[in-house]
């Protein structure tokens, strides 16, 4: 299991929580795990999640790996100048 | 992407001065910008413009514009496609208005013609019939309940309803009980903050050469940030297939986030497939102010507690940024970036973005930044100066480190915020004595940095030399930042590479020019790629050699046996196995495409003197210090001029520039007599003091550098005016009649 | 609109254009003459990135007629340099990076060799009171002051 960090935002989607466990080896199956878990967390998803694994911003990498002890947060997928 | 384990810290190459490729030409005259070019047959585009902030298009009618004699085509919204994702819909609206117009200066019409006089004499004969419609320019006003609607049913699901329809954005993050940190703190203080909508003012109008034939195949030519990006949008919004156009972007008059998107490309594409001919349009600069994207313009609230001895004990902010006519998720980064240079039990960010009918929003340096920082820093330093503490003494009991977890959730690697006040602290410049009426500011600033999409090719010639395409328009000298890296890898002299830019059909896709991501991404992609080229070196000079890949090994340039059963052969240089590359199984090449991550967070510290004219309220910048974390400065001289220019652009924020609308929101000053950006006698020297904290993503230990200056100038400069005169403003631009009335409401 | 010839000398050489009575100087150069080194960056004399010398006077060219060059010595970016040697200017550009996106490049050179030609020893407030008519956004102007007094040092001691 990874503890998954959400943003504010999206507590009221994720049932009141800021810190959801999902199994997941990989971005990707940390995005799969959540829209299943919880729907609401779709529409945003689908718009785009930036991850910080271990302090890195990764803005889009579905195959970035995650171990079970990695610090994982999601992002809102960010743009630059 | 696996990471080298340690950046490399003995270089050759880079870090040094090197002359850049495209000097020459940019000293002559020579090089193209996207206005220098023409085509046989060539005609001149013009757009109509919204009169009105806010209107009812009710009917079009273009018929004695298209009797005008030399007018070849006429175009409208209705000649883009319809299809296609929300985000491409609003730009798509945004080059030719569909059904409203949002903003004063909203494209409705254009028109492509013999001469530009004739296009521009088309445009009054094209009879536009307005219902108009109450407007709002004001973020706050435009959040009541009451305030006119810009687009309905634009909001996320994640803004609550009963809030006005133009709120469309919504977000929070933080951690801790903000509260419970107000309530040990000695003093805690609120305040809100305005800041202006600003315009990136790259001096170069944008400006394109579309060309498609009855084939349906087009090429255009544009000042862009990212052709690729062109391509994805115009192909889309033209309803065409990306293989069908080839976009070349020109060299880049100057973008700083501005020329990420497009305005007149799909314009010039449609005009040209209605007439069958190149078409050419370049803005004016009216039209740059009027139509292209400035920045959000912000409301902010900020509380922040603190102890008698300077410790942060909690500290939260509320944004209300307005991203203009379209929906605009700056505020996100702006909220995640408020309190990112402190390390802090207990911190909450809302945010906020409301529709206006302004033009959309485009990036701008370090979107969302500057106006966050700027609201956290001015309260940190009132702090300050109320408990009479050292306003960098308390910085470095507060900063965030490696370890420390950040306002916005991850935990910080190895970054230099530490070391950079530390900098600041020990320079002259923040014991200089300052005379009266003088006052002294200083900020921290902060940027997350990215990487994204990169492809690059290098190729070894056959004389020796290596060519490198790569895919990211150069603004600040990227090219020679990216030979330096090749050589570097390579092992070979900078002289021998030679970097160009590509059109979109030459290499896979690049993301725009953008996040400070250009030395970092395209670096590292270059750097893969040289290693690439040496693996097929090696390999080919183990079988001229007869002995395994793994007996050979690339040390200066060139191949060497290695190991103890590799033999006593002589080494043979990269221009050795060029010239025999034919010969050992043909051309040698390197590639490398990714996804780019690991960028690094970036932060810097700006120590600014400023001298208050108690008579106008002017300011004047006496001295301004620039502190920043480069991880490793390739081309020293390129870093230094991000600092020193993105410093300015924040003097110019701080000081002057802003959006003035009327009560009907027309734009007041569109031209940069009334928009004032920094001038050189404005300025005193810029002064930039590098600091090299390696960046663990990257192999030679790189940060971007771009974005993180204009952050800090905007406190910094707030500070050091009330420290100046006594006053503390809470609205930029500090415009001298700003100034005034607070020094007379102060008496 | 009827045309107008005109009969200029362009950086040393004879040249004769026709223009309308309405065409600026700038749009001469740059759709006519092919001489697309002086840049528009906003066609209302703010910016300096259009600077000519007319006569050997710095001026806006986006703020000149066409038909005002009659008779007049014009000198653009494009004869800065003579043959293939750069003028010190343009060297001590490149060598003190005083640019970035180089749009704004041209118009400082222009303006900067103008000064020079008058003042060969101009203080740094000089030299930035002279430069305020030229915008430049990517620098902050600090490596085009370095620029100039080098390449001004330079041209003293030749
Ligand atoms: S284009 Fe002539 S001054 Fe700007
Ligand atoms: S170098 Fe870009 S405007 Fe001066």
């Amino acid at each position: 299991m990874v503890a998954v960090t959400l943003w504010g935002s999206l507590r009221p989607f994720a049932d009141g929580q800021t810190v959801v466990e999902v199994e997941a080896r990989t971005f990707k199956e940390v995005l799969d795990r959540l829209a299943e878990a919880y729907p609401g967390l779709r529409p945003q998803i689908e718009r785009g999640v930036s991850m910080a694994l271990d302090g890195k911003i990764y803005r889009e990498a579905w195959f970035a790996e995650i171990r079970p002890e990695s610090e994982v947060v999601l992002m809102p997928y960010m743009t630059g100048g | 992407m696996a990471f080298d384990t340690e950046p490399k810290r003995d270089f050759k190459v880079v870090g040094r001065r090197v002359a850049r490729p495209d000097g020459i030409d940019k000293v002559t005259g020579r090089a193209l910008y996207g206005a220098d070019m023409s085509a046989p047959g060539m005609l001149m585009g013009a757009i109509l413009r919204s009169p009105h902030a806010h209107a009812e298009i009710v009917s079009i009618d273009v018929t004695a514009a298209v009797a005008l004699d030399g007018v070849k085509a006429v175009v409208t919204g209705a000649d883009f496609a319809d299809a296609m994702d929300a985000a491409t819909a609003d730009v798509r609206d945004n080059c030719l208005a569909r059904g409203k117009v949002l903003y004063d200066g909203h494209a409705v019409a254009a028109v492509a013609a013999a001469s530009g006089a004739i296009a521009r004499a088309a445009l009054d004969l094209i009879k536009v019939e307005y219902r108009v419609l109450p407007s709002v320019t004001d973020v706050d006003l435009a959040m009541r309940a009451d305030a006119p609607v810009v687009q309905a049913g634009r909001a996320v699901e994640v803004v609550p309803v009963g809030l006005s329809e133009n709120v469309t954005d919504h977000c929070e993050f933080g951690h801790g009980d903000p509260e419970a940190g107000f309530a040990a703190a000695d003093l805690v203080i609120d305040r809100s903050f305005t800041t202006a909508a600003t315009h990136q003012g790259y001096i170069e109008p944008h400006a394109c050469l579309a060309s498609m034939g009855p084939d349906g195949k087009a090429d255009l030519w544009c000042t862009t940030q990212g052709q690729w990006a062109v391509r994805t949008a115009c192909s889309a919004i033209l309803g065409m297939r990306a293989s069908q156009l080839r976009v070349t972007a020109s060299e880049i008059g100057g973008g700083f986030g501005g020329k990420t998107t497009v305005f007149i490309e799909p314009v010039a594409l449609a005009l040209s497939r209605k007439a069958g001919r190149p078409v050419k349009i370049v803005m004016s600069r009216t039209e740059v102010f009027r139509a292209t994207g400035p920045t959000v313009a912000s409301s902010i609230d900020v509380k922040i507690g603190m102890t008698k001895e300077g410790r942060i004990t909690a500290g939260t902010a509320t944004l209300r940024y307005t991203g203009g006519a379209f929906p605009c998720g700056t505020v996100a980064m702006g909220a995640q970036a408020a309190f990112a240079a402190y390390d802090l039990a207990a911190v909450r960010t809302f945010g906020w973005n409301a529709l206006t009918n302004r033009p959309k929003e485009a990036a701008y340096r370090a979107p969302g930044a500057p106006q966050a920082i700027y609201a956290v820093e001015s309260v940190v330093d009132e702090l300050c100066q109320k408990l009479a503490l050292d306003p960098l003494e308390v910085r470095l009991l507060n900063a965030a480190r490696e370890g420390t977890r950040s306002s916005y959730g991850p935990t910080f690697e190895a970054i230099g915020l530490e070391a950079t006040l530390e900098a600041a602290k020990a320079h002259p410049h923040y014991a200089a004595p300052l005379a009266a009426g003088q006052g002294r500011g200083l900020s921290c600033g902060f940027w997350f940095n990215f990487g994204g999409n990169t492809s690059v090719s290098l190729t070894i010639n056959t004389d020796g030399t290596v060519g490198i395409t790569e895919g990211n328009p150069d603004i600040g000298g990227s090219r020679a930042a990216i030979s330096q890296m090749a050589a570097e890898e390579l092992g070979i002299p900078y002289e021998q590479v030679r970097t160009v830019i590509a059109d979109t059909s030459s290499l896979g896709h690049n993301d725009v020019t953008d996040g400070s991501r250009v030395t970092f991404a395209v670096g590292l992609a270059v750097i893969k790629a040289a290693r690439d080229a040496i693996a097929k070196m090696c390999a080919r000079v183990a079988r001229i050699w007869g002995i395994d890949p793994e007996a050979v090994e690339w040390v200066d340039g060139a191949a060497r046996p290695t190991g103890p059963n590799a033999g006593t052969f002589p080494p043979m240089t990269l221009a050795e196995i060029a010239a025999l590359s034919f010969k050992t199984g043909g051309p040698i090449a390197g590639h490398h495409e990714s996804n780019a991550d690991g960028a690094g967070v970036s932060f810097g510290v700006h120590l600014v003197d400023v001298e208050v004219d108690r008579e106008t309220g002017a300011t004047k910048v006496l001295r301004y210090t620039v502190f920043q974390d480069a991880g490793k400065a390739v081309q020293p001289d390129y870093v230094e001029g991000q600092m020193q220019g993105g410093a300015v652009q924040g003097i110019g924020w701080a000081l002057n520039e802003e959006y003035i609308h009327d009560a009907e929101g027309h734009l007041l000053n569109p031209g940069f007599l009334d928009y004032r950006v920094p001038v050189a006698s404005d300025l005193p020297p810029i002064e930039a003091v590098i600091l090299e904290i390696p960046n663990p993503g990257h192999p030679y230990g790189v940060r971007g550098v771009g974005e993180t200056p204009i952050v800090p100038p905007l406190a910094a400069i707030a500070n050091a005016v009330s420290r100046a005169a006594g006053v503390r403003l809470t609205a930029l631009p500090m415009s001298p009649p700003r100034v005034l009335k607070a020094l007379t409401a102060q008496g | 609109m009827k045309t107008v010839p005109v009969s200029t000398t362009i950086n040393g050489d004879a040249a004769e254009f026709i223009c309308a009575p309405d065409e600026t100087l700038l749009d001469v150069l740059r759709n006519r003459m092919g001489l697309t080194g002086a840049k528009e960056g906003c066609g209302t004399g703010d910016c300096g990135a259009c600077s000519v010398t007319l006569d050997g006077r710095l001026v806006c060219s986006c703020l000149v007629l066409g038909v005002e060059a009659e008779g007049a010595e014009i000198a653009t970016i494009e004869g800065l340099a003579t043959g293939d040697g750069l003028h010190p200017l343009q060297q001590a550009f490149i060598d003190h990076a005083a640019l970035q996106c180089g749009i704004c490049t041209p118009g400082i050179l222009v303006a900067a060799k103008a000064l020079l030609d008058k003042n060969p020893d101009p203080s740094e407030t000089e030299l930035r009171y002279w430069l305020a008519g030229n915008l430049c956004r990517c620098t902050g102007y600090d490596k085009i002051i370095r620029a100039v007094q080098a390449a001004a040092r330079q041209m003293r001691s030749a």
